[in-house]
Formats: C-alpha cells, sequence, structure tokens
C-alpha cells in the first residue's frame, strides 16, 4: 500500500486531503463529521477579529452551472467569513484538535491590514493548539469592500507586509492564501515569499456571476431582485488553478515553495494532478459541499491504487513531477506530428467529430465512405488540432497518434525529423532570423 | 362474472380493474424526467434517427429544445414535420424507426427515449394551445381530401398553411381514421385522437364533413368537378377472409371491429370477450387485440400465427408486451376448421406448418385449440370500387414520388396507396408531401404570364 501520510511545512497528516476554509468548517459539529469520514486536516472557517462578527445575508448564498444530468460544474458564493463569536471558534477548534490529535488542524484569519489586530489574534489562535494558520488573501467579496481578503492579495506590497507581521509574532507555520482575481499569480507568491511565508495556497474563489434570472432580470444568487459578484469554485475551476499552481511552482523565484493546491478537486485524480503539477497537499471545498464528506474515501483509496498501480511509494515520490514539463510555448517541439485516429469499433457513428472538424476546423473527416456513414481522419488535412478528440463522446474512441520519426506527413508532404526544434530557432521567427543575422 | 366463465360476455371485471388495464401504457414524461432522458441525446450531426424517422423530424434539435426549457419550441420542430407528432409519439414503432438507429444503441443498448421526449413537448403545447401556423393568403382554391385519418389529415393541414380551402369527406362518425378507431386504447387515452384532430383543425380553412362513403354518397367525378383537385386517404377498408369452414359461426369476428368497438366504449365493461380467445395473425393489430381481449378479463388468450417469430410483422417491443400480459404467442400453425357447437365457436382446429424450399407448407399434423371466441387479424385490404380508371398495382393505388396518382388532379397518400407502410407515421408524411406538390401544381397553373422585353 502506498504511504499517503502528508507532512506539509511540517504540519502532519494521516493523507494529504484537507478541508478547505469554507462553509463545511465552520463549526466543531461539521469538523468532527469531516474527520470520522477520513479527512486528513481541515482548514477551520476564516476568523475575524474580536468583537460583533460580521453578518451574512438572509437570502441564498450559493449560485451555480450545471453540465448534463445536473452535475454541479461551478459554484458560487457569496458567504462572508465566519459569522460565529470568535472564542467560540477558538473554543471550539481547541476540542476538536484534542479529540483528533493525528488530524491537521489550520485556521484561517482575516483581520484588517493593521500590525495590531494581528498582533492580538495570533496569541490567541496559537492558544488552541492549532497546527498553522491561512492569511485569507483571497476572498473576493464583501470583505475586500472593507479593506480585507482580496483586497490585500492584489497589492503584493500588502501581502509581504502582512505575512511579515505574521512571521514576526507566532511560531506556527505560516500558510498564504492567494487570490486568482489577478494578472500575473507569481506576483503575489514572490511577495509572500519575501514576507517569509512558510508556504501558499491557492487559489481561493474567482470573481464571478453565475447565472441571471430572466424573469426578473436579477443576477443569481439573488436577494431581494438584487446579485452581487460571488466567489466561484467547483470543477469549472480547476484548468485555471492548476495553471496558477504550476506558475508558481515553476517559477525560478517562487521553485520549491511549498503550495496547497485548491480548486475543483472532485476526484482522486484532480487531487493527483495538483500534486504533480508542485502541490504537497490539496484543500478540497465543493466535492464535499455536493457530495458530502464520503467523497473523502474515494480520493484516498483511488490516489493510493494509483501509486501502487505506478510504483510510487510515498507522495514524495508524486508531487511535482510534471512541473519540469510544464513549458513556455516558444520551446515546444514543432517537430513533433500527431494525427487523430478513430476507432472503428469503438465508433458509435455521432457524427460530432465530422461535424466540428467540418464547421469549424480543418475539414478532415470524412462522413460517408463508398456511400457508408463513416468518420475516418484524412491525414493529409488532419493538423493534429485534437478538437475531434475533445468533441467525441466515447473516451479513447479517437486518440492522437504521433508519427514516427522518418514517416512522411500527408499534409505537408514532409518527413517528420527526429530532431527537436521550437520556435526560437524556427526560420518564420523574426526573432530568430535577427538572432542570425 | 369474472375470468372463467364460458361464452362472450361483457363486465368480466370490475370497474376499477377495467380502468386500471386500459390506462395509459407510458405515461408522459414529467419535466425532470424529460430533463434527464434528453440529457442523453448526442445532438448528432446528420443524425441517424432523423434519417431513420418517416416524416424527418429534427431529433437533435427538438431534443436540445427541451434539454434547455424550450418545450414549445420543440413542439414547433416536431409539427413543422409533423404535424400529427402527438399521435405518432405515442404509436409509432420506435424501436424499429428512430429509437433503432440511435447511436447509443452501439455502446450502450439503450437508445434514447425519442418517443416519450417527442410525447413530451407535444404534450406540452397542445395543452397550451400553442397554434405556431398561420394561413397563407387565401388563394381561392378548393381540394378535396377523401378520408380524415393520418394522410387526410396532414395533407388538409399543410393545404390550409398555403391559404387554400378543404373539405375533408369522411365515411365515418367521426374523424381521426385508424388514429380513432384503430389503435389499442391504452395508447390513446382520454380522447386524444379528438383532441388532436381538434388541434390540426385549429389552423381553420378546413372543413369536415362526416359519413360521407366515396362511391355511396359522392363519387370521384364529383369531387373533380366541385374542388381543383383531390387527395384519396381512404386507407383499407376491408378485411381478408379466413376461407375456412366455420367462418361465420358466432364467436369469429374481425380484430379491427373489435379494436374499434373497444375505442369507442367508455368504461369497456360493455365489450364483450372469450374465456378463450384465439387470435389470428401475426401484425399490429393481432396484437392489440389479444392484448386487449387479455385486459378486458379473458382467461387464456392465444395468438396463432402460420410462420415463425422473425416473419411477425409485430414489433418485438410488441410481442413482449403480449407476454407480459400474459398472451401465449404460438407461430407455424395455420387455421383449418372453426369448431362449433349450437352455431358458436367452440375451438380451432390447425395445421402445424413449416417451410419447404422457402415455401409455406401443412406438415400433416394437426391440433385443436379450444375456445369460445376468435379474432381475425390476417390483413386489410384495398377496396378499389368506385375509382373508375386509377391505376392499380397488387390492389393498390399507384402514386408517383410525389404521391400523384395516374389521373390528372388527383393524389394519394396513406395505406391506400402501394408501398404504405401501414404505419401512422409514413401516412403522415405521404399526405404533407402530396400537399406540397398539390401546392406546387396548383400555383404553376394560375402561374401570370410575364411579358419578356
Amino acid at each position: 500500500m502506498a504511504d499517503l501520510r502528508n507532512n506539509f511545512v511540517g504540519i502532519k497528516s494521516p493523507n494529504p486531503f484537507w478541508l478547505a476554509s469554507a462553509p463545511p468548517t465552520d463549526k466543531a459539529y461539521n469538523v468532527e463529521r469531516a474527520f470520522k469520514a477520513g479527512w486528513g486536516g481541515v482548514v477551520w472557517k476564516t476568523l475575524g477579529e474580536e468583537g460583533p462578527p460580521v453578518v451574512n445575508v438572509n437570502g441564498p448564498r450559493y449560485g451555480a452551472i450545471w453540465g448534463a444530468d445536473r452535475r454541479l460544474l461551478g459554484l458560487n458564493n457569496i458567504e462572508l467569513i465566519t459569522d460565529r463569536d470568535l472564542y467560540t471558534n477558538l473554543r471550539e477548534m481547541k476540542q476538536v484538535k484534542m479529540n483528533w490529535p493525528d488530524r491537521a488542524l489550520i485556521a484561517s484569519i482575516m483581520v484588517p491590514c493593521d500590525e495590531n489586530a494581528w498582533k492580538a489574534i495570533l496569541p490567541l489562535v496559537e492558544e488552541t493548539g492549532a497546527d498553522g494558520i491561512e492569511l485569507n488573501f483571497g476572498c473576493p467579496h464583501g470583505m475586500s469592500e472593507r479593506g480585507m481578503g482580496a483586497a490585500v492579495g492584489q497589492v503584493p506590497e500588502y501581502i509581504e507586509m502582512v505575512v511579515r507581521w505574521c512571521k514576526q509574532y507566532t511560531r506556527m507555520p505560516v500558510i498564504t492564501k492567494l487570490t486568482p482575481n489577478i494578472t500575473d499569480i507569481r506576483k503575489p507568491a514572490r511577495a509572500a515569499k519575501s514576507g517569509g511565508t512558510d508556504a501558499v495556497s491557492l487559489i481561493n474563489t474567482i470573481n464571478s456571476i453565475t447565472s441571471v434570472n430572466l424573469d426578473t432580470f436579477s443576477p443569481e444568487p439573488s436577494i431581494d431582485g438584487k446579485g452581487s459578484h460571488g466567489g466561484y469554485c467547483g470543477p469549472a475551476v480547476k484548468p485555471i488553478a492548476l495553471n496558477m499552481v504550476a506558475e508558481i511552482a515553476r517559477d525560478p523565484e517562487t521553485y520549491g515553495l511549498p503550495i496547497s493546491g485548491i480548486g475543483g478537486i472532485t476526484t482522486w485524480r484532480d487531487a493527483a494532478e495538483f500534486l504533480v503539477l508542485g502541490a504537497g497537499n490539496v484543500q478540497v471545498c465543493t466535492a464535499a459541499m455536493t457530495y458530502g464528506f464520503k467523497i473523502v474515501q474515494e480520493m484516498i483509496t483511488g490516489l493510493s491504487s494509483w501509486m501502487d498501480a505506478k510504483g510510487h511509494r510515498s507522495l514524495d515520490d508524486i508531487c511535482g513531477r510534471a512541473v519540469p514539463n510544464v513549458s513556455d510555448w516558444q520551446y515546444l517541439n514543432l517537430n513533433y506530428v500527431a494525427k487523430a485516429r478513430i476507432d472503428q469499433d469503438a465508433c458509435i457513428k455521432c457524427g460530432r467529430c465530422h461535424i466540428a472538424c467540418e464547421d469549424t476546423s480543418h475539414q478532415a473527416i470524412t462522413q460517408y465512405v463508398d456511400g457508408i456513414r463513416h468518420f475516418e481522419v484524412m491525414e493529409d488535412e488532419c493538423v493534429g488540432c485534437n478538437l475531434c478528440v475533445n468533441v467525441c463522446p466515447v473516451q479513447d474512441c479517437i486518440t492522437m497518434v504521433g508519427l514516427e520519426p522518418g514517416t512522411l506527413d500527408e499534409r505537408t508532404g514532409k518527413v517528420v525529423d527526429a530532431n527537436y526544434a521550437n520556435w526560437t530557432t524556427h526560420p518564420n521567427n523574426p526573432m530568430a532570423r535577427q538572432a542570425a543575422e | 362474472m369474472g375470468t372463467t366463465e364460458t361464452g362472450i360476455v361483457s363486465g368480466r371485471l370490475s370497474p376499477a380493474e377495467y380502468d386500471r388495464n386500459f390506462s395509459d401504457l407510458h405515461p408522459s414524461l414529467d419535466e425532470h424526467e424529460a430533463l434527464v432522458a434528453s440529457d442523453r441525446c448526442y445532438f448528432c450531426y446528420d443524425a441517424p434517427c432523423m434519417t431513420a424517422c418517416p416524416t424527418s423530424i429534427d431529433i437533435p434539435l427538438f431534443i436540445r429544445q427541451i434539454s434547455t426549457g424550450n418545450p414549445i419550441g420543440s413542439a414547433n420542430t416536431i409539427f413543422d414535420q409533423n404535424i400529427l407528432g402527438g399521435m405518432c409519439a405515442r404509436v409509432c414503432p420506435t424501436e424499429t424507426l428512430c429509437e433503432q438507429a440511435c447511436v447509443r444503441n452501439t455502446a450502450e443498448h439503450r437508445p434514447v427515449e425519442i418517443g416519450r421526449l417527442q410525447r413530451y413537448a407535444t404534450d406540452i403545447a397542445m395543452r397550451d394551445n400553442v397554434q405556431f401556423y398561420e394561413r397563407a393568403e387565401p388563394t381561392g382554391k378548393s381540394i378535396a381530401v377523401i378520408g380524415a385519418g393520418p394522410a387526410g389529415l396532414a395533407c388538409a393541414h399543410r393545404l390550409a398553411v398555403k391559404g387554400h380551402d378543404v373539405v375533408i369527406y369522411d365515411a365515418r362518425e367521426k374523424a381521426g381514421g385508424l388514429n380513432e378507431y384503430g389503435i389499442a386504447t391504452y395508447k390513446t387515452v382520454d380522447s386524444f385522437a379528438q383532441k388532436e384532430v381538434d388541434y390540426v383543425l385549429s389552423i381553420g380553412g378546413i372543413e369536415i364533413r362526416n359519413r360521407q362513403m366515396l362511391g355511396r354518397d359522392f363519387s370521384l367525378n364529383d369531387m373533380l368537378s366541385k374542388h381543383d383537385a383531390v387527395f384519396l386517404g381512404l386507407g383499407l377498408a376491408g378485411v381478408n377472409a379466413l376461407r375456412a369452414e366455420g367462418e361465420t359461426a358466432a364467436g369469429v369476428e374481425d380484430a379491427v371491429d373489435f379494436i374499434a368497438a373497444l375505442r369507442q366504449s367508455e368504461t369497456k365493461s360493455d365489450i364483450p370477450v372469450g374465456r378463450r380467445v384465439v387470435v389470428l395473425g401475426g401484425g399490429m393489430t393481432a396484437v392489440d387485440a389479444a392484448v386487449q381481449a387479455k385486459l378486458l378479463g379473458a382467461e387464456e388468450v392465444t395468438i396463432c400465427y402460420r410462420r415463425g417469430k422473425d416473419n411477425m410483422n409485430a414489433s418485438e417491443f410488441e410481442q413482449d408486451l403480449a407476454a407480459s400480459k400474459g398472451v401465449t404467442i404460438r407461430h407455424w400453425l395455420q387455421p383449418k376448421r372453426i369448431l362449433t357447437r349450437d352455431g358458436k365457436v367452440a375451438g380451432i382446429e390447425l395445421d402445424y406448418t413449416a417451410l419447404e424450399d422457402g415455401r409455406l407448407v401443412t406438415t400433416g399434423e394437426t391440433g385443436v385449440i379450444t375456445a369460445d371466441h376468435v379474432l381475425k387479424a390476417i390483413g386489410q385490404t384495398f377496396e378499389a370500387d368506385d375509382l373508375g380508371a386509377i391505376a392499380l398495382q397488387c390492389g393498390r393505388i399507384v402514386v408517383d414520388a410525389e404521391g400523384h396518382t395516374s389521373l390528372e388532379r388527383v393524389w394519394a397518400g396513406g395505406d391506400c396507396v402501394l408501398g404504405g407502410e401501414d404505419l401512422t407515421v409514413s401516412a403522415v408524411a405521404m399526405g404533407r408531401d402530396a400537399a406540397e406538390s398539390i401546392n406546387r401544381a396548383l400555383a404553376a397553373a394560375t402561374q401570370p404570364v410575364v411579358a419578356v422585353a
């Protein structure tokens, strides 16, 4: 059996699956249930400063988009940080940590951008026995209007400043949670690193309007006829999150900085992808909110089975394995040639590959052959774009097959070159021409 | 009463049992079911289901419209090709048409429920009486449609859309043809056939004259003198004779009459049925009659068909339905003689049959099945009297690709033409296409002469 034990910046947990700071981690009742279900750790829902707690709207907090069969693909929310009293949360955190000493318990914190505010709350949190803190610089709605959350996360200088305070006033490991609502994710990551953060976690939710009610013309979720942008999460955001994680993992300035991966993780496969792209562990929320805490069992067994099948013994064997393969476009091998191949035994003859190629791409797939409905790739037209693979409803019916060096590419009339060659040296690249001259 | 009383009697069951037995076979999908079912459609390009549909309904489009919460738009897509899409959704043998062609069969052996989705959309539009068509400017032309069955109604509707005036002459009490008289009750409950006729007629410009029979009340020449064109959607008025001893005994009945009487009965408790029923034939009519005999409370119902299972015209689905209702289907048995006692049916003697060099022969062995009620479903015939010199082949009217007969200004479609498939949906297609042809012919005849400079 693969060893799934996780050590993330010194915080130990029996597996790399943590619940992200969010509604599922707002109180002891939920967190106890999560630990019973098998979650390795929990980032407690964000604590605010002492005093009257924030208030939430009393109408709907969530909006959504769905795929076929009403599968939830994307969720957004306009809920704020915890609306419970600070001391109630701290008391419950302490009790839960005592009950579950082998699980990770992290406190998410968001207080005003003022040194004294951070100085005040950190000892209170430390007293609970929490394993670490996560700085919520990501929340894109409500709190950001009050100068917190994403309002801090969008200004690298503020991030660096707050991280520095935290490192100064607590012995606990500091995880800085980043907002994706920014042009270049590397900037806030670098700032967090400069401030001395132990790790970053990302992504927080994305500014979004999920839908508009066409009867009332109100954005959803609608509060008395009005809507506000909310934080978008769920399977739909995974590709955005993966890219941002990879950007930080391969940036020379942040290389090696521990990352807790977040964003649409729904299955073991999603989790494994984050891990191999450089995350040291993962955080999950929407999948649990959609299906309940039990899904962690699928994640644990799935990751374990895959690791066993591939001979990976521990998380260290897989973390970051895909990072060297993330490249800038200009370094991709332009001599690599692939063609789509349709498995005629698997083909159900829906014609979607044909019409996608015919209407919107390269006219490289037949509809009829000898008068019979038959879908086949014309290699002399196929540019290998992969669209047909993506629109085909049958998995593995269409695959991309790389041409062996030395074989003829019927489209270009050229023999496939075994040598690697990229855009930087391509004769059509004006920059390359200048260099040659 | 009950199921064990010998003889042909009515009221074998309690009113509640009749209600249950003759309720909707496939109730309409609700919204959630329709959304789940529609999600399974792949929106195929040049979809095989569409090719398999005799009326070429754009099935991927109408299903996508359902899945996006637009059932009214979906119904419009359906009615554009098939104004009787509501009935076809109920009675089409989808398992041998669109649903057989569905690509979902290839990988999953379970097609998209096209028929039930079609019913979902059309039911909503008809319930809300949404009208999709307006008549074009009046053309001043008048067309006689003879027969108010699926072919005639489809033809009349399309002609009315084009601005022509239509008079439908129908021999029966009610319009609808086989939709009203020839389909098992559990496939079309709640007077749906009449509701559909009303929906089709609401376009305006169509007058129906009931109890008007060709040859009895008017002639084809009368029609040609009164109208600019004639469409014959006569259906099959005759039935094949058994040509076996005892055929005239009390208790031998044509299945089509049995089915028609059932459809016209409110409670079904007034429809008599035997204790032991034998149905002769292997088509849809045989199954409809046999299943309903069972549902009326017959103790034993046996379908006897003179060839094998593969030769049966009844679809696999219909055969399974019959079996599930407790009907026994026996193959390779051919009626030899009706056995009688006191002038009433007492049983039927049958020859065993076999194929010899591709020819059906009797083996010499015989058997007897006890029966007090024999229903004949051995095929219907076209009665071509009163059609003058119209060209016939194999006893049916010959038409060209557009439905035009050998006679000037006379078109035909549905079961009465050669190549008719005994399907409601094919009749609709032929009626619709004949209307387009009639419209083109009438327009060409009145084309103004344009001076060429």
